[in-house]
């Protein structure tokens, strides 16, 4: 496959946070880019000084805050919003999706759609009620073929072209060849999947963790604690994954434990930023109040604390961060509660 | 009772359809079995090239004609059926001669003798996979089916010899179709449809074939099992009816890919096909929960065909129509049940037989039917595109919102329409979940499943310390549910099932909302109502027992997938 077709059309980048900008980037060295800024601000800022998320971007990236002219004029996009705008954002573009659109996101959260329209966040939910990204996608809009990107790519270092590799996954074969195509260049490897939902978790319950080692390190607490975090907090996810429908060998690979150690070991992965605010004693309201962007692992636990409810799984990490959360236990209590678990055998999932 | 949110149809058993066709107008089932020849050509060659795509190069080739010749010989040696053609082994043992002739032959002769013996094993599964549809054949034996059931069914209704000659009842009393009708008749106006029953009988292509008889459409193609031919009166009827014959011990690549071409070429040639995506007859009583995806990924990939030759006709768009049968009694459950527990049980390996009703119990059978109150009815879905997209009158199909949707885009890659497999599997994969789903909206419920349902969740719950098995095997004397309990809990549970039809997650037939006593006495007098011991009776003291807990069970099966277990914990 060539990877220089003149006949190819520029490929959409919808979301210009630090992550979708880093990604608009990426493809931009072997494809023209649109990426799609929902502030209008922020395109008249780009077109003023050439830069976004004090970044220069390369030459082929136009920028719009115009949904229609994305998906008129690319067949592949690249969705990278935080969740909580991502159902939004899905509204907006469901309008002028056709059939032949190529999605793949890049957003590690969740949403909850309760069909009777409950508004009670502490309400109990089940499966149905959760939708992964690529699901309300093609629930919401005529795509089918979707795929969502995830692995160890933590935007700062993605920016500055250091060596990284990503996930692609989908259930289509194209979808993984075609993200290949674009993403992949000397620095930046890429590998395909076919365990789209296993896949999308992964990116999604990681983030819990990375919370809860960001806490260890608030706390002062060196690397024999996140090594046993991780190790517990593998474990975790998995439980949690197969609730959603994950198969075990997706939280095995670069996904998942690669993922899940780059964001519990990093400064620049907001969660742990979070985790480590809240490990130094800051509340959650205040942190929430002074971060830029969203960190997904907030929201994610507290829609895994509502699914497992009444449900016989253990998700000590979990339950414990959202009882800090609501202020019903401190974060020193929390570590004390899960050093005391009674599990007695290391791991029982394969 | 809960309160309806929507009304139950209601069945007009006296409507009638006209032919959709005016006259002079021909059906291409008709076209296809007048070029009989011609279209038997095109699937051999199709076939054959299908095949060496798939296995290219000669060693490859050689290969797998080898495994053909070896799955071959094993069949016929370890499971030979009463159809099969008396000259199985000499033409296997031709193959062997020649598959040995290529080993010694010159390396320019080997491609063509490989080519030639593959030839010949195609054209032979076209010869027996290819109906005997004969036009004539069809009026006759719809006339038969039509006259000798109506005839049947009056004598008994009113006693006396005279009235064997009115035709005061018709079948469609007895054979009640519900659901999108006309909506039906439009689509196959307008272009192909593959309706896809589920499949509990192996009445359903007699059931089915009726029903699309009287809603006036043309014949349908369909695959019918090989061993069904073994019963003459089912062979006649089939073999008239427009029906090809699948074999389903043959696993062999070059016979799957015949069948699949034989599939894919008819559907673009326009004719309206019947698919069993469940495959077999459920085992278990259980609405199907898994399809088979091989012959549904023809229709898709004949739409595709369609698509690419750019042929703006008549039979561009092909629409998929779910249908499910409602039965009271299923004339095998009790086979059926044992091989699925069996199966389940002791992970036994389960040999296909082709030890079939005979036709003498089948016709007593008939004769029950009609002169006992056993009605069955047949709820036809709304058309679907290959996408799993509903299509309105006009065979336009529409997204959640409805709009109108262009389907070619589905194959659109980079501007270009492209033919890609694994996506033609994965959109299959993801049509099959549809018709699931569609299956579970459009099942009519009907008293005696719930009655079996309520009461072998009953028994269940006694006795919930027992696995499954023992429970099967509990004494039949110590098996009594007291009335007023049962009364109790169905009516739960029925309130659950009026629930799920008001929300347009089940259909309900009419009787569901009688009073409540009604209904039970109904169901549990319909149940199994021909078998011998029956799954559901009432004692002395009006209390409810079973003489045969699995066939309760086979029954209870049909409202299984609608959490409805939870009226029970």
């Amino acid at each position: 496959m060539s990877s220089k077709n003149t006949s190819d059309k520029p490929v959409g980048v919808v979301g210009a946070g630090s992550f979708g900008t880093a990604i608009a980037n990426l493809l931009s060295k072997n494809t023209d880019v649109i990426l799609y800024a929902r502030n209008p601000e922020v395109t008249h800022e780009f077109s003023r000084t050439k830069m976004l998320q004090g970044k220069f971007l390369g030459e082929n990236i136009t920028v719009t805050n115009d949904l229609k002219f994305v998906a008129d004029h690319c067949e592949i996009i690249f969705p990278i919003v935080p969740s909580e705008n991502f159902p939004d954002l899905i509204d907006g573009l469901s309008y002028f999706i056709k059939p032949y659109h190529i999605l793949i996101h890049g957003t590690k959260g969740l949403i909850v759609s309760n069909k009777n329209g409950e508004q009670d966040d502490q309400m109990q939910i089940t499966k149905d009620d959760v939708y992964t990204m690529s699901r309300l996608i093609t629930e919401k809009t005529l795509a089918v073929r979707v795929g969502c990107l995830a692995g160890p790519n933590l935007a700062k270092e993605l920016s500055a072209n250091q060596p990284a590799a990503t996930v692609v996954a989908s259930r289509f074969n194209e979808v993984i060849a075609e993200g290949q195509r674009l993403l992949r260049n000397d620095w930046f490897q890429v590998y395909g999947s076919n365990d789209l939902v296993g896949i999308e978790l992964t990116g999604v319950l990681k983030n819990i963790i990375a919370i809860a080692s960001g806490a260890l390190s608030g706390m002062g607490y060196g690397e024999n604690a996140r090594s046993m975090l991780i190790s517990r907090g593998l474990i975790e996810m998995i439980y949690l994954g197969k609730i959603l429908g994950a198969n075990t060998q997706a939280f095995l690979g670069l996904a998942g434990i690669g993922d899940l150690v780059a964001t519990c070991s990093s400064k620049d992965s907001r969660n742990f930023t979070v985790g480590e605010r809240l490990g130094s004693g800051e509340k959650l309201e205040d942190i929430m109040n002074t971060i830029e962007e969203t960190a997904e692992g907030i929201n994610t636990i507290k829609i895994m604390v509502r699914l497992i409810k009444g449900q016989n799984v253990r998700a000590p990490i979990t339950e414990s961060l959202n009882k800090v959360f609501a202020g019903d236990m401190t974060i020193h209590d929390a570590l004390r509660f899960l050093m005391k678990s009674p599990f007695s055998t290391d791991f029982d999932f394969l | 009772m809960r309160k309806l949110t929507r009304k139950p149809q209601i069945i007009d058993t006296t409507k009638r359809y006209d032919s959709i066709l005016s006259e002079g107008e021909v059906w291409p089932v008709v076209r296809m079995a007048k070029n009989r020849k011609e279209f038997m050509e095109s699937v051999i060659d199709e076939s054959c090239q299908r095949i060496k795509k798939l296995r290219p190069g000669l060693n490859r080739l050689v290969e797998e004609l080898e495994l053909t010749r070896y799955l071959e010989r094993l069949r016929y040696k370890i499971n030979p059926w009463k159809v099969d053609p008396d000259d199985e082994v000499p033409f296997w043992d031709n193959v062997k001669t020649g598959l040995v002739e290529i080993e010694g032959a010159e390396r320019l002769k080997k491609q063509e003798l490989a080519d030639e013996i593959l030839h010949d094993i195609v054209e032979r599964y076209v010869h027996e996979i290819t109906g005997n549809f004969k036009p004539s054949h069809y009026q006759l034996a719809r006339r038969i089916i039509k006259f000798g059931f109506s005839r049947l069914l009056n004598a008994s209704r009113i006693k006396g010899f005279s009235a064997l000659w009115k035709g005061d009842l018709t079948l469609q009393d007895k054979i009640q179709i519900t659901g999108e009708t006309e909506h039906l008749r439009k689509l196959a106006r307008i272009g192909t449809v593959v309706m896809v029953p589920t499949h509990f009988s192996n009445l359903d292509s007699i059931l089915i074939g009726w029903v699309i008889h009287t809603l006036g459409l043309p014949p349908f193609i369909y695959g019918a099992g090989l061993n069904l031919f073994n019963i003459e009166i089912f062979a006649y009827f089939m073999n008239s009816l427009g029906a090809y014959k699948v074999d389903r011990r043959k696993k062999n690549l070059i016979y799957l890919e015949t069948l699949r071409t034989y599939s894919s070429i008819a559907i673009r040639y326009g004719c309206h096909s019947l698919f069993f995506p469940g495959g077999t007859r459920s085992r278990s009583g259980k609405i199907e929960t898994r399809l088979k995806l091989g012959l549904l990924g023809t229709a898709l990939e004949a739409q595709r065909i369609n698509y690419q030759k750019q042929d703006e006709g008549r039979h561009n768009k092909i629409f998929i129509v779910p249908v499910v049968t409602n039965y009271n009694f299923v004339l095998e459950a009790p086979s059926l049940i044992r091989s699925y527990l069996e199966q389940k049980g002791q992970e036994r390996y389960y040999v296909e037989g082709d030890r079939y009703e005979k036709s003498g119990r089948i016709l007593k059978f008939l004769i029950e039917f009609f002169t006992k109150g056993n009605n069955i009815s047949v709820s036809v879905g709304r058309g679907l595109d290959l996408f799993g997209n509903f299509v309105d009158d006009e065979g336009m199909s529409l997204d959640t919102y409805g709009n109108r949707i262009n389907t070619r885009d589905y194959f659109i890659f980079k501007g270009q329409l492209t033919t890609d497999i694994q996506r033609e599997e994965e959109y299959t994969r993801m049509l099959s979940e549809v018709i699931v789903k569609e299956y579970h909206r459009i099942n009519r419920v009907q008293s005696s499943h719930l009655v079996a349902f309520t009461a072998f969740q009953m028994i269940r719950r006694k006795h919930k310390n027992l696995d499954l098995y023992s429970v099967l095997r509990l004494p039949y004397d110590e098996i009594e549910i007291d009335y007023e309990s049962f009364r109790k809990t169905f009516s739960k549970v029925r309130d659950g099932v009026i629930e799920l039809f008001n929300k347009g997650q089940i259909d309900m037939a009419t009787h569901m909302t009688n009073n409540i006593d009604d209904v039970i006495e109904l169901g549990i007098a319909n149940v199994g109502m021909y078998h011998t011991n029956r799954p559901l009776l009432k004692n002395k003291k009006g209390d409810i027992i079973t003489k045969d807990i699995h066939n309760l069970y086979y029954y209870h099966n049909r409202m299984d997938g609608y959490e409805l277990e939870k009226y029970f914990r």
